[in-house]
């Protein structure tokens, strides 16, 4: 008898009169086999061969409809289904068809393993994981006498120019690496803000008055000189630095601000970038005058100099000083006195 | 001396008819177009005080100054009495964290009275007419780059509303009207911030109606949307119908067939 | 056994055969794969789970890359979805609308991929939680469970990196935080933040760096791993739990070919039609909802994938705790929950086995699973480790759960501070209490057999119920359980009076143990189980001898 067949009733592998050789377990012999119905009656037999074959049959069905459904219906057309509403009709359709075509190919493989091949349990013996002792003393003979015939042992020379050797080896694969990127330099201290720039409404980078905000009102902004920059650049950098929000509030309720004069009759500009990690912030609250951000909750009061209130964020948020210039519209007195957006190690 | 045969009232009478028939027949030629921005008549402006001292002052102070449980309405607008009163969100129940919308207590006539009355107390924004709501020359694309940028942080990329500090939120605008949401823009209601025409101009806002209404058909072609509430519900969903299928089904196929 | 005479064989099939067993002689080792006997247990199906999602990815994502731009360089978008029309994106963001609305089955190949990649870690976590559970991760399959943690942190930031790849609005905020948090990182984390985006945020190399990273490198890498875990499985052969026959030397179930190519080969097809029917059904991640990322726009309700749901909660329950000094930042909140929480958490995920093995002394080979209630330690460390992840977890949906319940996030956030300190210790007393609970319950099922609700009166008065006694299945899943007794607390001083070096950590090694196994229940001994069987004939023959009063109860 092979060690894969296994009879009920006898004593189970692994263990000696009924205890588990390993673990000194009492262990029972497995019981009698209970047949299936379709192990007895050839018309239950019968009967799952057909429910398996009409699962498969079902499937190609499908499948084949995929290809219909593909060539036939357009990317574009949207129908209403029930409960799940309006929809791409080719994405449902190509989904479900296809979906349930495979499903049907595994739920038929499955009912065909649980029906009709057999569900005797056999067992397999284990073979102890470790090698034997022999092999064990061969393999430290074999690596004992390698090494010796590489001299690598004694010859102290070769061994420690070869370490030495290979120690160097990664560097130029970590070298190569430094033109990944920039230096820091001052890029995290700099913005596009300065002395006369304008303020303009993001996204349509129209020249603001004082008078068009009334008091509650909010503006999204950016400077004026962003738009042309992005274009040169190629790229969306600056703007992540050099957003910023603009509100108005009564004077009277100003508490601070983070310069004396920095605001324009109640109007004050803050930067738009949270000072936790990162996330733009317009989500101003026009009665309590605080800044939240739905990123981490972290909460700032632009009535107080945009100190935090709530959340994670550990410093407030920096304001930029603004004024009008002789037209009448909003420009910045100058740029930031402190870095926008997150912390990093060395900001001081 | 001639007998007249008119009677004396007869020249009277025919002036009294020449200025019924003209009048009635003016009246039949114009019925029809409401005139826009008729300056409010004393009695209305009275009939508003008058809601507002039995309904509104209690919060708001008898000349409309506020107090501390409301704000005061000088300068609001006409807009504002529109847009809380006639959502129902005014008058409030009690104070709480957020003004819920709910069925008006107010009809129609009532509201523009309130409206006209709070109006006459301060310049605010008027009521939005219906050409400043007109959305067929609105660009969709520029409606949807503007609200993502003045309107998501709060309201969120689908406009299901998003959660702000100490209890209070920013309300669905999925069954909002084009009124109301440009009311809401021009107000600035509660919490939110105001939105003046000068900054984002009636073409603007048109715009984002527009967005809005598109983002109100709910069309989602990948399927059911899940709320549109992005990652947390597909998560949700995940564990609790895709993997606890296929958990079922792995129990399906361990289990012993009879 | 006498040899049988082999002669060549003459269908195609067997010619095949025969032509590659020429070259290669794979005869004997596919012989004892078709053979190898796996054991059946639902549980151990959600490795499949995971294993088929994989395979959907890499299908997937192949087809998705024939369509796919990584770049940045802008674009203006002109393709079927018209509240886009005419607006700038990256060509990453347009591609991948185009990929949704103009290429057929596009969507739907989407959708089946970050399914697929939920379905992934989802399935890979749950594989590992019912692991540590039945103590699989014992001698001899440590190096498989480092593995498999490694396979978790992969996977975790493997999908990350995907759903970043088309520059939307919603998971470009996720690496702008990102960022921001690489930049908080001491002494290097700008130049690390400078070199990884190739300057500043966002730059325009990211998203052609991340594609690499994740349609070959960590792929690559996954692809490595995953083999080697499997081939450890198939090579140590399945754990499985105790029963009638299984012993510690063998293993009980059914063959490969053909019960277990079928159900395994079947599940992969129900776990690909699931995954496409959702797909097709349920919208995930409508990038053109959220628009094309700008660094100047954000989305009310900013979560990023369940999985990293976590790191999220983590970093907004945080309070904000930063020093500097001599000119120096050092952002504690946002290194502790991003960077200290999750390494620690990994780290002892990944050295679990040896802890573990260090505390109990235990250095046998085990094959057969522990229930969790017979390990009630180590299964009351695992509910409490996993309840602190779930509260951070829902703590990073804290707005989402504000809004649909009308409640305030800054309560919110408040008890979920209070609760990481609170629920843990809390989960892991009841865990260990309902554990022990449930071994006293088998010791008395083992002696006294089930409650079967009938009573009868004996003759002289007395009121007994009947019990029927359980099933040999049920007894030998019982006595299955492994009693491993505490360390002895180690001398310390030896016989000729030399103090033992290690006296101090087998000290505590000896206090580890001892509380580790603290109150475990014993399993009945042969004579207790002999009286309660004798008892039980008793009481079963004086029932029969009265035969005639016999009441029933529901």
């Amino acid at each position: 008898m092979s060690d894969l067949e296994h009879f009920h009733g006898e004593e189970p592998i692994g263990s000696v009169d009924g205890i588990d050789v390993v673990s000194g377990k009492q262990v029972f012999p497995m019981g009698p086999h209970e047949p299936r119905r379709a192990d007895i009656d050839p018309k239950a037999a019968k009967r799952a061969e057909r429910q398996v074959a009409t699962m498969f049959v079902l499937a190609t069905v499908l499948i084949l409809g995929f290809v219909v459904v593909y060539v036939k219906v357009p990317t574009t057309k949207l129908v209403a289904f029930p409960i799940v509403g309006t929809a791409s009709l080719s994405n449902v359709l190509l989904g479900t068809l296809f979906g349930l075509g495979m499903f049907l190919i595994g739920a038929g493989a499955i009912h065909w393993a649980k029906k009709l091949m057999p569900d005797v349990e056999v067992a397999e013996a284990r073979h102890e994981m470790r090698s034997t002792p022999t092999a064990r003393q061969e393999f430290a003979a074999a690596v004992k006498q390698g090494a010796a015939e590489s001299g690598f042992g004694e010859r102290k020379i070769i061994r420690r120019t070869l370490l030495g050797a290979l120690a160097l080896f990664p560097i130029p694969l970590v070298v190569i690496l430094r033109d990944l990127g920039p230096m820091p330099g001052t890029r995290l201290r700099t913005t596009l803000w300065g002395k006369g720039v304008h303020l303009v409404t993001d996204p349509t980078y129209r020249r603001i008055r004082p008078e068009d905000i009334p008091i509650g009102g909010l503006i999204n902004a950016v400077p004026e000189n962003l738009l042309h920059k992005e274009e040169e650049d190629g790229n969306l950098n600056e703007r992540g630095k050099a957003s910023i929000i603009i509100v108005r509030m009564d004077p009277a309720d100003i508490v601070s601000q983070q310069g004396a004069g920095w605001d324009y009759q109640g109007i004050v500009a803050y930067s738009k970038i949270c000072t936790h990690v990162g996330c733009p912030i317009s989500l101003y609250q026009q009665r309590t005058h605080h800044l939240l951000c739905p990123c981490h909750q972290s909460t700032f009061d632009l009535s107080d100099s945009g100190k935090v209130v709530f959340g994670p964020a550990a410093r407030r948020m920096p304001q930029l000083a603004i004024t009008v210039d002789a037209d009448g519209y909003l420009v910045a007195q100058q740029g930031f006195t402190e870095p926008v957006g997150p912390s990093f190690w060395e900001r001081g | 001396m001639a007998i007249s045969r008119r009677h004396p009232a007869a020249l009277f009478a025919v002036l009294v008819v020449g200025l019924a028939t003209t009048g009635v027949a003016y009246a039949a030629v114009t019925t029809g177009s409401t005139p826009q921005a008729v300056a409010p008549s004393q009695t209305q402006v009275q009939e508003g005080k008058e809601i507002f001292l039995q309904g509104c002052s209690s919060c708001h102070g008898l000349a409309a100054q506020g107090g501390s449980d409301g704000p005061s309405l000088i300068g609001v607008g006409a807009a504002a009495v529109d847009f809380q009163v006639g959502t129902g969100r005014m008058p409030m129940a009690g104070p709480g964290a957020q003004a819920m919308p709910k069925t008006p207590v107010y009809n129609e006539e009532q509201i523009a009275a309130l409206a006209a009355y709070v109006a006459s107390l301060g310049a605010g924004p008027a009521i939005p007419t219906e050409d400043q709501l007109k959305t067929n020359e609105a660009d969709l694309a520029i409606g949807g780059e503007l609200f993502r940028t003045n309107c998501a942080q709060c309201h969120s990329f689908s406009g299901r509303g998003g959660a702000l500090s100490e209890g209070r939120m920013a309300p669905s605008l999925m069954k909002s009207e084009a009124k109301r949401i440009y009311e809401a823009m021009i107000t600035g209601p509660q919490s939110m911030p105001v939105f003046s025409d000068k900054t984002i101009t009636p073409a603007d806002k048109q715009a984002i109606i527009k967005y809005i209404q598109e983002l109100q058909k709910q069309e989602n072609p990948g399927g059911f949307a899940l709320g549109r509430l992005g990652t947390v519900t597909e998560g949700l969903f995940l564990f609790v119908v895709g993997l606890g299928a296929l958990i079922g089904i792995a129990v399906w196929i361990g289990a012993k067939a009879k | 056994m006498s040899t049988t005479h082999y002669e060549d064989p003459t269908t195609v099939v067997g010619k095949a055969a025969t032509y590659v067993d020429d070259r290669l002689a794979p005869a004997g080792f596919m012989k004892r794969l078709l053979t190898k006997v796996f054991p059946d247990h639902w549980s151990f199906m959600l490795g499949e789970i995971a294993l088929y999602s994989f395979i959907i990815l890499l299908l997937s994502g192949t087809y998705l890359t024939l369509w796919f731009k990584p770049s940045m360089t802008e674009v203006i978008y002109n393709g079927s979805y018209l509240p886009l029309k005419g607006v700038k994106m990256s060509e990453a963001f347009s591609s991948t609308l185009n990929i949704s609305f103009d290429v057929r089955g596009g969507l739907l190949m989407r959708q089946i991929h970050h399914w697929a990649a939920l379905f992934f870690v989802a399935a890979v976590s749950v594989h590992l939680l019912r692991v540590f559970f039945t103590g699989a991760f014992r001698k001899p399959r440590e190096i498989n469970w480092v593995i498999g943690t490694g396979l978790l942190t992969l996977a975790i930031l493997e999908g990350f990196a995907g759903y970043s790849l088309p520059d939307d609005l919603l998971s470009g905020t996720g690496l702008r935080i990102a960022e921001g948090i690489m930049q908080a990182i001491p002494l290097v984390g700008t130049y690390v933040a400078m070199f990884l985006f190739g300057g500043e945020f966002p730059g325009t190399d990211f998203i052609s760096r991340l594609y690499s990273v994740h349609i070959l490198l960590i792929p690559g890498i996954l692809l490595g791993l995953v083999t080697a875990h499997l081939l450890m499985v198939v090579y140590q052969k399945h754990t499985q739990f105790p029963g009638p026959g299984r012993t510690e030397s063998n293993v009980v179930g059914y063959r490969l070919l053909p019960i277990y190519m079928a159900k395994a080969g079947g599940f992969f097809f129900v776990v690909f039609g699931i995954t496409t029917l959702i797909a097709g059904l349920v919208t995930i991640n409508p990038i053109w909802l959220y628009g094309p990322y700008t660094p100047s726009q954000i989305t009310a309700g900013s979560q990023p994938d369940w999985y990293i749901g976590w790191l999220d909660g983590a970093v907004r329950v945080t309070p904000n705790i930063e020093t500097s000094a001599f000119g120096h930042t050092i952002s504690w909140n946002i290194l502790i929950p991003a960077l200290i929480i999750p390494g620690i958490m990994f780290t002892a995920l990944g050295l679990y086995p040896w802890i573990e093995a260090w505390v109990t002394g235990d250095k046998r080979e085990h094959h057969l699973l522990d229930r969790p209630r017979n390990a009630p330690t180590r299964t009351a460390l695992g509910v409490m480790a996993l309840s602190f992840y779930l509260i951070l977890w829902i703590a990073g949906g804290n707005d989402i759960i504000a809004t649909s319940f009308n409640l305030s996030i800054n309560t919110l956030i408040w008890s979920f501070r209070i609760m990481l300190f609170v629920v843990p210790p809390i989960s892991f007393v009841i865990t260990k209490r309902i554990c022990l609970s449930l071994q006293r319950r088998d010791n008395d099922k083992l002696l006294h057999g089930y409650e079967t609700g009938r009573i009868l009166r004996l003759p002289h008065g007395e009121f007994i119920e009947i019990h029927e006694p359980i099933s040999v299945a049920e007894a030998a899943m019982i006595l299955g359980k492994s009693d491993v007794p505490a360390l002895a607390l180690p001398p310390v001083v030896d016989e000729q009076g030399v103090k033992n070096p290690k006296a101090r950590s087998s000290k505590v090694r000896a206090r580890l143990s001892s509380w580790y196994y603290s109150e475990n229940v014993p399993v009945p001994t042969a004579e207790e189980l002999q009286a309660a069987r004798e008892h039980q004939e008793h009481a079963l023959h004086a029932a029969g001898e009265a035969g005639a009063i016999e009441g029933s109860s529901h």
